[in-house]
C-alpha cells in the first residue's frame, strides 16, 4: 500500500478527478485497482487482465518481469479501453508516482472516448475475452491443449493482418479499389461521347474470383472460406481477429494516445498542490518518461511535442479537435514540422556494413520516413490474391511490395501456420533483390521461385 | 465524468502470467529434448567448466509473423542535438544492453533462439533415457545420506503434506459408519499425512578407463568427439554411483596413463597398436579398482587404424577386460573427409563379439556422440541397482 494509506491514495485522486473535470477531459468513469507488480506485468503481457492463456505472452511476461526485477524498464501505467475504463496501480509506489500515474489515466480515458478510431470498439471487451477464453478452454478438454495450442500458434502468427477499415459486415465497397478505373472513365461527361451509338456489348461475365478484389483480412478470409477448418477452429481464428480488431486503434494511435496521456498529466500536475519534495520527485519522473530514444522513437516524447507544438500555434480548441480527429500517420504527416525535426534531432538511420549510420535528417524526409514505419502499424501489408490457386483451392498471398522487403527466414517459418489453417498448399508473392518471388509451402516444405524482375517503384 | 473509484483486491491467485510462463519452460525443454544430439556435442558446454547457466542455441521457439527484414529498411530514432547523415550510432555487437540496439531481440536470418538453462536440467534431459547396462552387485559400504523418501503415512503431520485422496477416504468411512453417504463433514481425525524417511543408501563405485589413441592420425575432430563423450558419461556414472573415478590413458604402440589435460590436447606420432593400452588396463584394474569393489567402464576411441598383425590379440584382451567389467565399449571416429570409407579391419573384427557387454559405434559427425552415448548405456534387461539416484 501506498504511503499514508489507501485514504490518502484516494483523497489525491479525488483532487485529480476534480482537476480533469475542469480541463475538460471528459472520459469514461475510472476504477482504479491497486495490485502488485506479477499482476501488472501478467496483464502488461496479455493486454487484458481475462485474456486467453498462451505461452507467447507467458514469454512475455517472463521478459518483462525481469526487466523489471532488473531495474531495466518499469511499466508506469496500464490502461483499459473500456467502461468503465480500468487502471491499474502499481501496489508500493509513492504517492507522487501514484498522482503522476492516475493524472495521466485520465487522459487515456478522454483520449479512448473521444478520438473517432475509438468510436466503433467494444467497451465490454473485457467480458467478451473473458468468454472466448472460456471457450478455448472448454475446446482444450474436449479436444486436447496441444491440438488448440497448434491453432492458436498458427492464427497468432498472422493476427496483425486484419483489415480495421472494412465495414463491418458485407463485402467491401467496390470504391475502395477508387482510382482504378480505366483512364477515359475519368473524363467528365464521358458517357454523353458516345450517345446515339450502339450499347456497347456487355463483356463476358468474367469466372467467379475468390475473392473478388485482393483481400487483406486474412484472418477473416481463412475462417470463412478454408475447406477444412471445424467450427472450434474457425472460432479461434475468430477470436484472435476480433481481439486484433479491437487492439488496433491503440497500435495506430500510440504517439496521439500517449501525447496527450502526457499532455493531461502535465496540465494537471501543473495545478496540484505539491510540496517542494514531490515536484521534485515529480520533475524527476516526468523526464524520465520523456527520455530520447536513439534507436526507437519515443511516442510519449514525440508525441508530446507534437500536441505542445500544436497548442503553440493554433491554440488549444484545436488541440482538442486534434485529439479527435488525427491517428499517428495523420499526427506526424499534418503537423511533424522543420522545426520540431531539427528541435528533436529526428534522423533516419539505417545497416551499412556492419554499423547502423544516419541515413537522413532532412526534415520532409525524416517526416516521410516516420509515416512509413507508423503505416499498417509497422507491419507489411499482404493481401489474398487468390483463394483457389491453380484451381485446386491453393491460397495465393501477396505482399504489397513497398521498397522493403519480408525476413526470408522468418516468412519462411510463418507459411506452415498458414498453411495449418488454410489445409492445403500456400503461396506468397514478394520480392527479393528486384525479383517477384514466390514462397510456397505444400505441407511438407518452402520452396521460392523467381518469377521475374519486380516493377519499379517510387519508393526505393 | 462518472467518477472513479479504488479497489485494492487480493490478486495472489491470479497467476496466469506463471502458468504460461511454465507452459513456455515445457516448450524450451521440448525444443531441447529434439535438439540433444546438436547440444549434446555443444561446445560451450563441454568447456564450460564450473558454470551453471548455460546457453543453449534452441530452434523453434521464435514467434514467427510475416515480417520486414530490419537489415534492409531504415528506422527512426533521436539524437541530443546535432545529428548529421554519416553518424555511427551503433556497431553490431558492439556492447549494447539489453533491448537497446536496433531491432534488439529481432535479428533476422539467426534461425536459433538461445535460451538459459542449467546444467541440471540439461544433464536431467540427455540421461531421461540412459540406463546402466548389465550390473553385478558389487561389495558396497552402507552408509546415512541425506536423501529421503516419502514412503509413510500418518495422523499428525505438516498440512503442506496432506494426503488428500487417503483423508477423503477416511471421512468417506467416518461418514459411511455414521449412515451418512457424504464426504462431509470433514473432521480432524480424517486427516492422513504423508510423511518422509531418512534413507540409507549404499556406497558404490564406478571407474571409468578412458583409452584413446594418440597416435599421428588422430586429429582435433576425433579428440573433441573423445573429449564430448567422456564429459557426459562422466557425468551420468556420477548421478549413479557416489563415487566415480576416472584414469585417462593414452597410447600409440606403447600406453601410458596421462593427465586429463594432456589426454585431450597432446598428440603424439607413430604407429597404433591397440593391444597395448587393453593391456595396460587390465594391469590397472589389477592394481587399483577390484572388480568386486567396482563397476568398471573401459571406452577406447581410435580411428581404427591399428596393426591388423595386432588385431586377434585385441579381441584377446577385450575379452579379458569384459570379464571384469560392467560393460566396455569401442568407439571408431571417422573424420568427415573419410566418410565414405568402409570401416576398418579392427572394426570388423569387433563386430564379430558376441558379448551383449560390449559395443562397438561409428562416429562420424557431432551429432552422433549423442546416440553413441545411448548405444552405450542402455539398460540391456538387467537388473536396476539399489542405488538409483
Amino acid at each position: 500500500m501506498s504511503p499514508g494509506g489507501p485514504g490518502r491514495l484516494e483523497r489525491a485522486i479525488a483532487e485529480i478527478d476534480g482537476v480533469a473535470r475542469d480541463l475538460g477531459l471528459d472520459g469514461f468513469p475510472v476504477r482504479f485497482e491497486i495490485c502488485p507488480a506479477d499482476v501488472l506485468y501478467t496483464i502488461g503481457a496479455y493486454g487484458m487482465p481475462t485474456r486467453f492463456q498462451h505461452w507467447s505472452r507467458g514469454k512475455a511476461f517472463w521478459r518483462m518481469k525481469t526487466e523489471y526485477d532488473y531495474n531495466l524498464s518499469r511499466l508506469y501505467e496500464l490502461v483499459i479501453n473500456s467502461d468503465p475504463c480500468y487502471a491499474f496501480l502499481l501496489e508500493g509506489n509513492s504517492l507522487v508516482q501514484q498522482k503522476l500515474v492516475a493524472a495521466h489515466v485520465y487522459g487515456h480515458s478522454d483520449f479512448f472516448r473521444h478520438n473517432f478510431r475509438f468510436a466503433g470498439t467494444s467497451r465490454f471487451m473485457l467480458e467478451t475475452m473473458a468468454a472466448s477464453a472460456e471457450r478455448i478452454r472448454s475446446y482444450e478438454f474436449r479436444y486436447g491443449k496441444d491440438l488448440v495450442e497448434t491453432y492458436l500458434d498458427a492464427a497468432l502468427a498472422i493476427e496483425e493482418h486484419i483489415d480495421p477499415y472494412a465495414r463491418p459486415d458485407g463485402p467491401a465497397p467496390a470504391a475502395r479499389s477508387g482510382g482504378r478505373h480505366a483512364p477515359e472513365d475519368d473524363v467528365p461527361y464521358a458517357d454523353l461521347l458516345t450517345l446515339g451509338e450502339p450499347a456497347p456489348e456487355p463483356p463476358p461475365p468474367a469466372p467467379k474470383r475468390l475473392p473478388e478484389r485482393p483481400e487483406k483480412d486474412l484472418l477473416r478470409f481463412i475462417a470463412e472460406h478454408a475447406r477444412d477448418l471445424d467450427d472450434w477452429q474457425r472460432d479461434l481464428v475468430g477470436i484472435v481477429r476480433g481481439e486484433m480488431l479491437y487492439f488496433w486503434p491503440q497500435v495506430e494511435t500510440k504517439l496521439c494516445n500517449e501525447g496527450w496521456a502526457t499532455w493531461a498529466h502535465t496540465r494537471i500536475m501543473r495545478r496540484l498542490d505539491l510540496s517542494d519534495a514531490e515536484a521534485v520527485e515529480y520533475a524527476k519522473l516526468h523526464s524520465g518518461i520523456l527520455q530520447r530514444g536513439r534507436y526507437r522513437l519515443n511516442p510519449y516524447l514525440l508525441g508530446f511535442k507534437l500536441l505542445e507544438d500544436i497548442e503553440r500555434r493554433y491554440g488549444t480548441d484545436h488541440l482538442w479537435e486534434v485529439r479527435e480527429t488525427q491517428t499517428d500517420v495523420s499526427l506526424v504527416r499534418n503537423y511533424l514540422t522543420r522545426e520540431l525535426v531539427a528541435e528533436l534531432d529526428l534522423y533516419l538511420y539505417r545497416k551499412v556494413g556492419d554499423q547502423w549510420q544516419v541515413s537522413a535528417t532532412a526534415w520532409e524526409q525524416v517526416r516521410d520516413g516516420i509515416v512509413r514505419s507508423l503505416t499498417n502499424g509497422g507491419h507489411p501489408v499482404i493481401v489474398v490474391e487468390d483463394g483457389d490457386y491453380n484451381r485446386a483451392g491453393e491460397l495465393y498471398l501477396r505482399h504489397c511490395f513497398d521498397g522493403w522487403e519480408l525476413d526470408a527466414t522468418y516468412t519462411e517459418r510463418t507459411l506452415p501456420s498458414v498453411y495449418r489453417l488454410w489445409g492445403r498448399p500456400v503461396h506468397l508473392e514478394t520480392v527479393v533483390g528486384d525479383k517477384v518471388t514466390v514462397f510456397s509451402h505444400d505441407g511438407e516444405r518452402v520452396t521460392r521461385k523467381v518469377r521475374g524482375p519486380a516493377q519499379r517503384r517510387v519508393r526505393a | 465524468m462518472a467518477g472513479f473509484a479504488v479497489f485494492h483486491e487480493d490478486w495472489s491467485l491470479y497467476r496466469k502470467g506463471r502458468l504460461d510462463q511454465q507452459r513456455h519452460q515445457e516448450k524450451i525443454k521440448d525444443a531441447i529434448r529434439k535438439n540433444l544430439a546438436d547440444i549434446v556435442a555443444e561446445e560451450s558446454i563441454i568447456l564450460s567448466d564450473g558454470k551453471k547457466v548455460l546457453k543453449v542455441p534452441i530452434r523453434s521457439l521464435e514467434e514467427y509473423r510475416f515480417r520486414y527484414d530490419f537489415r534492409q529498411r531504415e528506422h527512426a530514432g533521436q539524437g541530443q542535438g546535432g545529428s548529421k547523415v554519416g553518424d555511427i550510432i551503433a556497431r553490431d555487437g558492439a556492447g549494447r544492453g539489453p533491448g537497446q540496439g536496433p531491432g534488439a531481440g529481432e535479428q533476422p536470418g539467426v534461425d536459433y533462439y538461445e535460451t538459459e538453462v542449467t546444467l541440471e536440467e540439461l544433464e536431467e534431459l540427455i540421461f531421461e533415457d540412459l540406463g546402466l547396462p548389465n550390473l553385478r552387485r558389487k561389495k558396497e559400504a552402507l552408509l546415512p545420506t541425506d536423501t529421503w523418501r516419502f514412503g509413510d503415512v500418518r495422523r499428525t503431520g505438516l498440512m503442506s503434506n496432506v494426503d488428500k485422496r487417503r483423508t477423503l477416504l477416511e471421512a468417506l468411512r467416518r461418514n459411511a459408519m455414521a449412515g451418512r453417504n457424504s464426504f462431509t463433514p470433514l473432521a480432524p481425525e480424517d486427516l492422513r499425512f504423508r510423511t518422509w524417511e531418512e534413507e540409507i543408501r549404499r556406497e558404490s563405485q564406478a571407474a571409468v578407463l578412458a583409452m584413446m589413441d594418440t597416435s599421428g592420425s588422430m586429429g582435433s575432430f576425433e579428440k573433441y568427439i573423445a573429449r564430448s563423450f567422456f564429459y557426459w558419461m562422466v557425468r551420468f556414472l556420477r548421478t549413479k554411483y557416489q563415487n566415480v573415478q576416472i584414469v585417462f590413458l593414452a597410447h600409440h604402440t606403447e600406453a601410458r596413463e596421462v593427465t586429463e589435460q594432456e589426454f585431450f590436447t597432446k598428440g603424439e606420432s607413430g604407429g597404433t597398436r591397440c593391444s597395448s593400452v587393453y593391456r595396460l588396463a587390465l594391469e590397472i584394474i589389477g592394481q587399483r579398482f577390484p572388480p568386486e569393489d567396482f563397476n568398471i567402464y573401459p571406452f577406447h576411441f581410435s580411428d581404427g587404424d591399428n596393426l591388423s598383425s595386432d588385431n586377434d590379440r585385441c579381441v584377446e584382451l577385450i575379452h579379458a577386460l569384459l570379464e571384469v567389467s560392467s560393460a566396455a565399449g569401442y568407439g571408431e571416429i571417422v573424420s568427415p573427409h573419410y566418410a565414405h570409407l568402409s570401416s576398418s579391419t579392427l572394426m570388423s573384427v569387433y563386430q564379430k563379439v558376441k558379448d551383449p557387454r560390449f559395443v562397438s559405434v561409428v562416429i562420424r559427425d557431432r551429432s552422433e556422440v549423442y546416440p553413441a552415448l545411448r548405444a552405450f548405456f542402455t539398460d540391456r534387461g538387467a537388473a536396476q541397482p539399489g542405488q538409483t539416484a
